[in-house]
């Protein structure tokens, strides 16, 4: 199942303060780690919210509203696609997660949230329609 | 609060057996002792971990835990002694080397290699080698390989036991097959790869017609040989094949669960990711040299459906092009088959019809009712019913299916 980790805006991250070289090569060695696991299928770094914007839904009307936005750790900062077993698995990869520490001795957090996949749908195909497949597929056609 | 830490010592387990019995194998020279030696410390760990918490470390627990446990019965056991000796140890010196060898971080991607290669050693029947790389390599219990194959656990713990004796008893070394027998034995790593994919992307056991976490665990297993062997084409091959494949899962059945045929699916439903990965590997492959092997040339045709945005843009030509050459890599019949559907689409039924023409000459693929089902098909594009009738009569007389009997026999009334 896929997980996607959210990982969250910082004051250092919304000002746009690059990590030092010594946390690039940490944060490096974690993803390395989870390429070489099989387990990693994208993973971006995201700029600062003032970079960004937001459009506002209400009814028909689209309201555009330029960044900075304010609630900082609510932000995100970048994200993880991800492929593991279990949430648990998940957990314990990003227990690994070579955090940021903060300049002004602020904690931060990330969060792990399941993509929904096959195991959410219902598998309502009827016996003979998994036959059919099963037949079509050791045909081999196409 | 006990179920928790269970669950995330299965986690852990799932992250770290690969590299813990491939460092402890390197150390024992023994895949079987090496599995015993990391179950040890799991079992050890299921024991201490619930009261005193995961520690920050788990996987460097763990390997100190079954290090010391193979130090313990290096000294123990004679039989043992005697073995790690006739691999030119010297025990009383290489005690506290054996720490430090297993310590150190290189050479651990050539440890899982060397695993990998003897997880799937021909001598070793398909289920077990399946059984093994999954349990050494891909972390899941056997509890989760029985419910993968639809098997009493029982009878996944017996295999791998088997499976380990027969290891031992072949004297199979841990290292990785080098020159003429490379080919062969990565060829065999390759097949249980792709067999435990197909596994799960059309079942040919139970209820379920696919089973997505057996997809998704030889996908994880190619992309970790990927990693190990990056300069093999065929690892990248069937990377390119099977993340392909696997990008249409979701478009494999409609709203109601009936299939859905390549042709009809809703490609906007093809998982993109996937796709892409799919050809970033088909083009790593690619640029390797080489010829291309059956795994990249399949890939490369799948590549060219997950390139068409519709159906209609399908480059047909190019599809029969590398089934011309995915026949001469891959002799088989059904590869000629899918190559005269391609020429049928490319150059229209006649072509097609004139490769199955030569085929029905070959005597082994007289009984073969595909070929008459196929060749109907194209002589009923070709406007010529009478002679089409007699094909699809001959394909029902020759299938064992019940259903595509009554199929056949009704194309035929029909026509």
């Amino acid at each position: 199942m896929r997980f996607l980790v959210i990982t969250k805006a910082t004051a250092d991250s919304e000002a746009g303060v690059q990590p030092a070289t010594e946390e690039f090569e940490t944060a490096g060695k974690f993803i390395e780690e989870m390429v070489d696991a099989g387990v990693l299928l994208a993973a971006e770094g995201i700029t600062p919210s003032a970079q960004g914007v937001r459009i506002y839904f209400d009814g028909d009307a689209k309201t555009v509203v330029d960044g900075p936005f304010t609630e900082t750790k609510e932000l995100i900062a970048g994200f993880f696609l991800v492929e593991m077993k279990s949430i648990e698995e998940c957990v314990e990869w990003f227990k690994r997660y070579p955090a940021p520490r903060l300049s002004n001795g602020d904690s931060t957090n990330l969060e792990i949230r399941r993509v929904y996949g096959a195991e959410d749908f219902g598998d309502n195909m009827t016996a003979e329609q998994q036959q059919a497949v099963k037949e079509r597929d050791a045909k081999g056609i196409w | 609060m006990a179920t928790d830490t269970h669950r995330a010592i299965e986690a852990v387990w799932r992250i770290e057996a690969p590299r813990l019995i491939a460092g402890l194998s390197r150390l024992v020279r023994d895949v079987g002792v090496a599995e015993e030696l990391a179950q040890d410390a799991l079992v050890a760990a299921l024991e201490q971990w619930p009261d005193g918490g995961v520690p920050s470390n788990p996987g460097a627990w763990l390997m100190t835990v079954a290090k010391r446990r193979a130090v313990d019965q290096i000294r123990r056991d004679e039989t043992f002694r005697r073995k790690v000796e006739e691999v030119g140890r010297d025990l009383a010196e290489s005690t506290p080397d054996i720490a430090a060898s297993v310590a150190e971080d290189d050479g651990i991607g050539d440890d899982r290699l060397r695993l990998v290669f003897v997880a799937c050693h021909p001598v070793l029947s398909t289920e077990a080698r399946t059984a093994l790389t999954l349990r050494l390599l891909g972390g899941l219990t056997t509890g989760e390989i029985a419910r993968a194959f639809l098997v009493p656990e029982t009878t996944v713990a017996q295999r791998i036991v088997r499976a380990k004796k027969t290891l031992a008893g072949a004297g199979v070394p841990f290292e990785v097959p080098q020159g003429a027998e490379l080919a062969a034995r990565l060829a065999s790593v390759l097949e249980v790869v792709y067999l435990i994919f197909n596994e799960g992307y059309s079942a040919t056991a139970g209820d379920d017609w696919m089973r997505p976490a057996l997809c998704e665990d030889a996908l994880r297993l190619g992309r970790v040989l990927a990693r190990l062997a990056p300069r093999e084409p065929e690892v990248h091959g069937l990377v390119a094949l099977m993340e392909i494949q696997a990008s249409r899962a979701a478009a494999r059945t409609g709203p109601a669960g009936e299939p859905i045929l390549l042709a009809d699916q809703n490609r906007a439903h093809w998982d993109q990711l996937l796709i892409r990965r799919g050809l970033a590997a088909l083009e790593w492959a690619e640029a390797l040299n080489g010829q291309p092997g059956p795994y990249v040339l399949q890939a490369a045709i799948a590549a060219c459906h997950a390139r068409a945005r519709r159906f209609t843009d399908t480059d047909w030509e190019r599809i029969a092009r590398l089934y011309e050459r995915l026949a001469e890599a891959m002799p088989s019949p059904v590869v000629e088959l899918n190559r005269a559907v391609a020429l049928s689409m490319a150059f229209g039924p006649a072509t097609g019809l004139a490769l199955l023409d030569q085929l029905m000459a070959v005597p082994a693929l007289r009984s073969y009712h595909l070929l008459p089902s196929v060749r109907g098909d194209f002589l009923v594009r070709l406007g010529r019913p009478a002679e089409a009738r007699v094909e699809f009569e001959r394909a029902a007389s020759l299938t064992r299916n019940e259903r595509e009997r009554t199929l056949l026999l009704d194309r035929a009334a029909a026509l």
